[in-house]
């Protein structure tokens, strides 16, 4: 019984290659990403419910969804 | 909810296509230089970037809704620090070289030339688009110079579009790569 670890799904973003460009956060149905400063893209990890569409809108490809222990 | 800096692609289009017929009208594309750059000294955000540009937006319909773009990962040489600042630094150089050439009309060295130059290189006829001016053929001059800006980003941006992700261009946009370095200059 039990044993199981719910993951939870979280984008992440790999800040000093970010262009801050904002495509992510256009796409992002959850409104969890920001533009800090016009420096980079920030994830709210609250928000964020690890949808992907951000990853995949990523005109540089550098979100990622990365898999962590709830 | 769609905001009416939705629409802004719209903008960016016909730009584009008003060059086509009276190339006087290239001076607007000014207002692609200054607002990010005002937006991102006074505000210190990338507002341009993310809300009003209508070239990333035209990108974003042509190659998401339109399906004109593969999708794929840029390579990684393209979006590293490098070839980014190389790129805004290859650009600027390009922009002054075209000022240059502006100022040797205005100081009457030079005659106007009526060409659209091409990713810097190949020199397409214009003349169509010019139908003479009340002012000085320096300001024609500019028209063509600065038209052949935009006109060789945009083809850039096309061709990365349809090769990778839609608003690839982003990666690389030399306006794009400078008001991040302000912002960033700004944000310490």
């Amino acid at each position: 019984m039990g044993g199981t670890v719910r993951k939870k799904r979280k984008a992440v973003v790999e800040e000093g290659a970010c262009v801050a460009c904002g495509c992510c956060v256009k796409v992002c149905p959850k409104g969890a990403i920001t533009i800090w400063k016009g420096v980079c893209a920030r994830v709210s990890r609250e928000r964020c419910v690890g949808c992907g569409k951000c990853a995949r809108e990523c005109p540089a490809s550098v979100i990622e969804i990365q898999e962590e222990e709830a | 909810m769609k905001k009416w800096y939705d629409y802004l692609w719209i903008a960016s289009l016909t730009y584009l296509i008003l060059g086509f017929f009276n190339i006087l009208f290239a001076w607007l594309g000014l207002l692609c230089f200054f607002i990010p750059l005002i937006i991102s000294v006074t505000r210190g955000t990338k507002g341009y970037c993310n809300r009003y540009c209508g070239r990333g937006q035209l990108f974003s319909l042509l190659g998401g809704r339109f399906g004109l773009s593969r999708k794929k990962d840029i390579p990684g040489w393209m979006k590293s620090k490098w070839f980014r600042y190389g790129f805004l630094i290859f650009f600027f150089v390009m922009f002054f070289q075209m000022l240059w050439n502006t100022w040797l009309v205005f100081a009457g060295a030079r005659d106007l030339r009526q060409v659209v130059t091409l990713l810097w290189t190949f020199k397409l006829p214009w003349h169509w688009a010019y139908h003479g001016t009340l002012l000085h053929p320096g300001v024609a001059q500019f028209a063509f110079g600065f038209y052949s800006v935009m006109l060789t980003s945009t083809v850039l941006g096309l061709i990365t579009m349809v090769l990778f992700k839609p608003r690839s261009w982003c990666v690389y946009c030399p306006m794009g790569t400078m008001t991040q370095l302000i912002c960033k200059a700004k944000a310490r």
